[in-house]
């Protein structure tokens, strides 16, 4: 083999820009993608719920419970579309589908506030899981504690039930750090991939291995521009996330971004590795999918991790984006810092180094 | 000039490429003189490409041994690549780079320094007529256009031996001509050229060809040598029904292969003797046509030696 060149790496990587700068899907793709996420994962893809269409029977009938229905009603988890007079005339309605959840206040309401007996009965559609969400939701809605403050201070002070619901502050918070991982994820892997193979699929490969170039300088130039392009997706989703959904990052920036580096750095790994495998830019992206489902339902930035059975936890112990949504999340929301997150960055680098190692291995193969 | 020069620029002995069950190149010996032009020529999937891309140090052979100028391939295959050129068969550059960045890209892989680049850039814009279509986007040149830009960047770093895998297809006749005459000029200038082809005016002007037929070698030697030694003998037919003609002598035995030109039939035969057999069976069909021998022709030699007659006079073992 012939020595590595900086010249000749420094000469694919200005060719790749001239390449990206003229490709003006792809380049839209790279701003577009994670500007579509945000909003995608801020607004529309709202994992708290809202809005469920309800009925409600006061059998109460007192000032009391009017005023929490209203607070019910405020937190927007329910819109009371029906009163019916009978639990049975509620009960139909449920059953017809034109309701999905039965508040019932009980006559005894007043009484159960001063007692151990729960104050309100709700009956849920158990077929929809998201309304049994919201029914857990609602167990904890503090009926007592706020009836008492009311009690204390004048009416016009809701706002901590108000805080306490407001799934559009929470939701946010809690995705961004996460979709910072799922978006370079996406365009990392998936864009290294098509890049790789598409110089092999349009023939270039057959003049490149007759001129003095190798394969590292070729696979390496090809990849850094995507470090550079996933840092500034990187900055973008944060600042974004700041300015819509004021997303803090309550732990160093700069630790931020070193993780989110080792993790860009983990995801070309695994695009390089993908294009060693595949022969065409659409098996790429074929493949690429193939990872990003695994990545995006397992790595708890969908759902808990905790709430997972045993062997998927495992096996999301090996997806680099579940090492860094803890990060994110960990820098982001909790203001750690990387001394005390060093093991997830330790099995990104793991990851990187295997897989990087098999590509090598098998990159030698194809050189045939 | 070093002493090496005095070796042949490639010897093969034996070479051999399978793909699975498929004998795509099949005991090769060959042996290329530095200086000239070698014409490889030879019908579709006869493994002219994969030849060369084993010359090229592309692809492990699966047999035998390879020298090219005086370096044993696949083992020193990095060392060659400084002193080849390939234009490969299908346009390799970049498509979405213009003539200039195309040429730029590869004159810094050969690792030209800025001044020198331009120098050449300019040398070659001038030598392949690509000055005023530098800033054009290779994608969008036109056949021939993009054929001088493939020349210009396989030549970029003066190789002494360059490999063009069928250079002139999709280019009209003027511009094959004015092809050609570059491609002397380089041979003149020392370089040695492996050239493969489909055309015979192409083959016709190259110092020496090899006939390659199911990836073996049927027939080598200069042009003039080969249509001297072929076997068999060219017979031109006029005549006002020409198909007719032509399936009269079908299964005809000693008639080797029949071509209809316009309103003559090009009749390959055996030998002298089978002469009056087809004017007889020629005139049952038109009492009027006339047969003549004719000189044979490098498309005869071709089409002899493709025949896979075995007691062809140049076939070698
Ligand atoms: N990578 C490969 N895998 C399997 N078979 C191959 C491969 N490359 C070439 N072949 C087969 O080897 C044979 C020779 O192919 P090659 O490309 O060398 O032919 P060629 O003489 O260049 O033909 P053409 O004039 O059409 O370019 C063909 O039958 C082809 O199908
Ligand atoms: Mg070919």
């Amino acid at each position: 083999m012939i020595g590595f060149s900086v010249h000749r790496l420094w000469a694919v990587v200005t060719k790749e820009l001239r390449q990206l700068k003229r490709d003006r899907l792809t380049y839209a793709m790279i701003v577009g993608i994670p500007i579509m996420q945000l909003l995608l994962f801020g607004y529309a893809i709202n994992m708290d719920v809202r809005h469920l269409p309800a009925a409600v029977v006061d059998q109460a009938h007192s000032s009391r419970s009017r005023q929490v229905i209203d607070e019910l009603h405020q937190s927007r988890v329910f819109d009371f579309l029906y009163a019916p007079a009978t639990s049975s005339g509620a009960q139909t309605l449920l059953r017809n589908g034109d309701v999905k959840v039965i508040v019932v206040v009980p006559a005894d309401f007043e009484h159960r506030l001063t007692t151990d007996q729960p104050p309100l009965q709700l009956i849920v559609d158990g077929s929809d899981q998201v309304v049994q969400q919201a029914a857990r939701q609602l167990s904890q809605f503090p009926v007592r504690a706020y009836l008492r403050g009311q009690s204390l201070s004048p009416p016009s002070s809701p706002v901590a039930v108000a805080a306490y619901y407001n799934p559009r502050r929470q939701a946010p918070l809690n995705t961004v750090p996460g979709l910072i991982g799922v978006i370079l994820t996406m365009t990392m892997v998936m864009f290294t991939a098509i890049a790789l193979v598409r110089e092999r699929e349009h023939g270039n490969q057959e003049f490149l291995i007759t001129t003095p170039l190798s394969s590292a300088e070729l696979t390496l130039g090809k990849v850094l521009p995507f470090i550079g392009i996933g840092v500034i997706q990187t900055s973008l989703v944060l600042l974004l996330g700041h300015l819509i959904f004021q997303v803090p990052v309550r732990g160093p920036l700069l630790d931020l971004y070193l993780a989110a580096l080792v993790f860009i750095v983990a995801s070309l790994a695994l695009g390089i590795l993908i294009s060693t495998v595949v022969r065409s830019q659409f098996q790429a992206m074929q493949a690429a999918i193939f990872t990003f489902l695994p990545q995006i339902l397992l790595s708890g930035f969908m759902f808990p991790f905790e709430g997972m059975p045993r062997p998927a936890q495992w096996f999301a112990e090996i997806l680099p984006l579940t090492h860094f949504v803890r990060l994110s999340r960990g820098i982001m929301l909790r203001g750690a810092d990387l001394t005390s997150l060093w093991p997830e960055l330790l099995a990104l680098g793991v990851f990187s180094a295997v897989a990087l190692g098999v590509a090598i291995l098998r990159v030698n193969k194809r050189l045939d | 000039m070093t002493d090496q020069d005095a070796g042949p620029a490639i010897l093969t002995r034996g070479l051999t490429r399978r793909f699975g069950d498929l004998v795509a190149v099949d005991h090769l010996d060959l042996s290329v003189p530095r200086g000239q032009v070698y014409g490889f020529l030879g019908p579709n999937g006869c493994g002219k490409s994969t030849t060369i891309r084993m010359l090229c140090g592309l692809l492990l052979p699966s047999e035998g041994d390879i020298q090219v100028l005086d370096l044993d391939i696949p083992r020193q295959a990095e060392a060659l690549k400084q002193r080849i050129g390939y234009m490969t068969q299908s346009f390799s550059l970049y498509r979405d780079l213009s003539v200039r960045e195309n040429l730029d890209f590869v004159a810094r892989l050969f690792g030209l320094s800025r001044g020198r680049r331009r120098e050449r850039l300019d040398q070659l814009f001038h030598t392949y007529r690509l000055g005023t279509l530098a800033d054009q986007l290779a994608g969008t040149l036109s056949g021939g256009q993009r054929q001088r830009l493939a020349l210009a960047a396989a030549v970029l770093n003066d190789p002494e031996l360059l490999f063009l895998d069928e250079p002139t297809s999709a280019v009209d006749p003027q511009s094959r001509r004015d092809f050609w005459d570059v491609l002397f000029g380089l041979a003149d200038g020392g370089t040695t050229l492996l050239v493969s082809t489909h055309y015979m005016d192409e083959a016709e002007r190259c110092h020496r060809l090899a006939i390659l037929q199911d990836g073996a070698l049927v027939a080598e030697g200069s042009p003039a040598r080969l249509k001297e030694e072929m076997r068999g003998v060219s017979l031109l037919v006029t005549t006002a029904n020409p198909r007719r003609a032509q399936h009269a002598l079908d299964d005809q035995e000693g008639v080797r292969s029949c071509a209809q030109i316009g309103a003559t039939l090009r009749v390959l035969v055996d030998d002298e003797a089978t002469l009056a057999t087809v004017r007889q069976r020629v005139r049952d069909v038109d009492p009027d046509a006339t047969v003549a021998v004719t000189d044979v022709n490098l498309e005869d030699v071709f089409v002899a030696a493709t025949l896979g007659r075995p007691e062809h006079g140049e076939a070698r073992s």
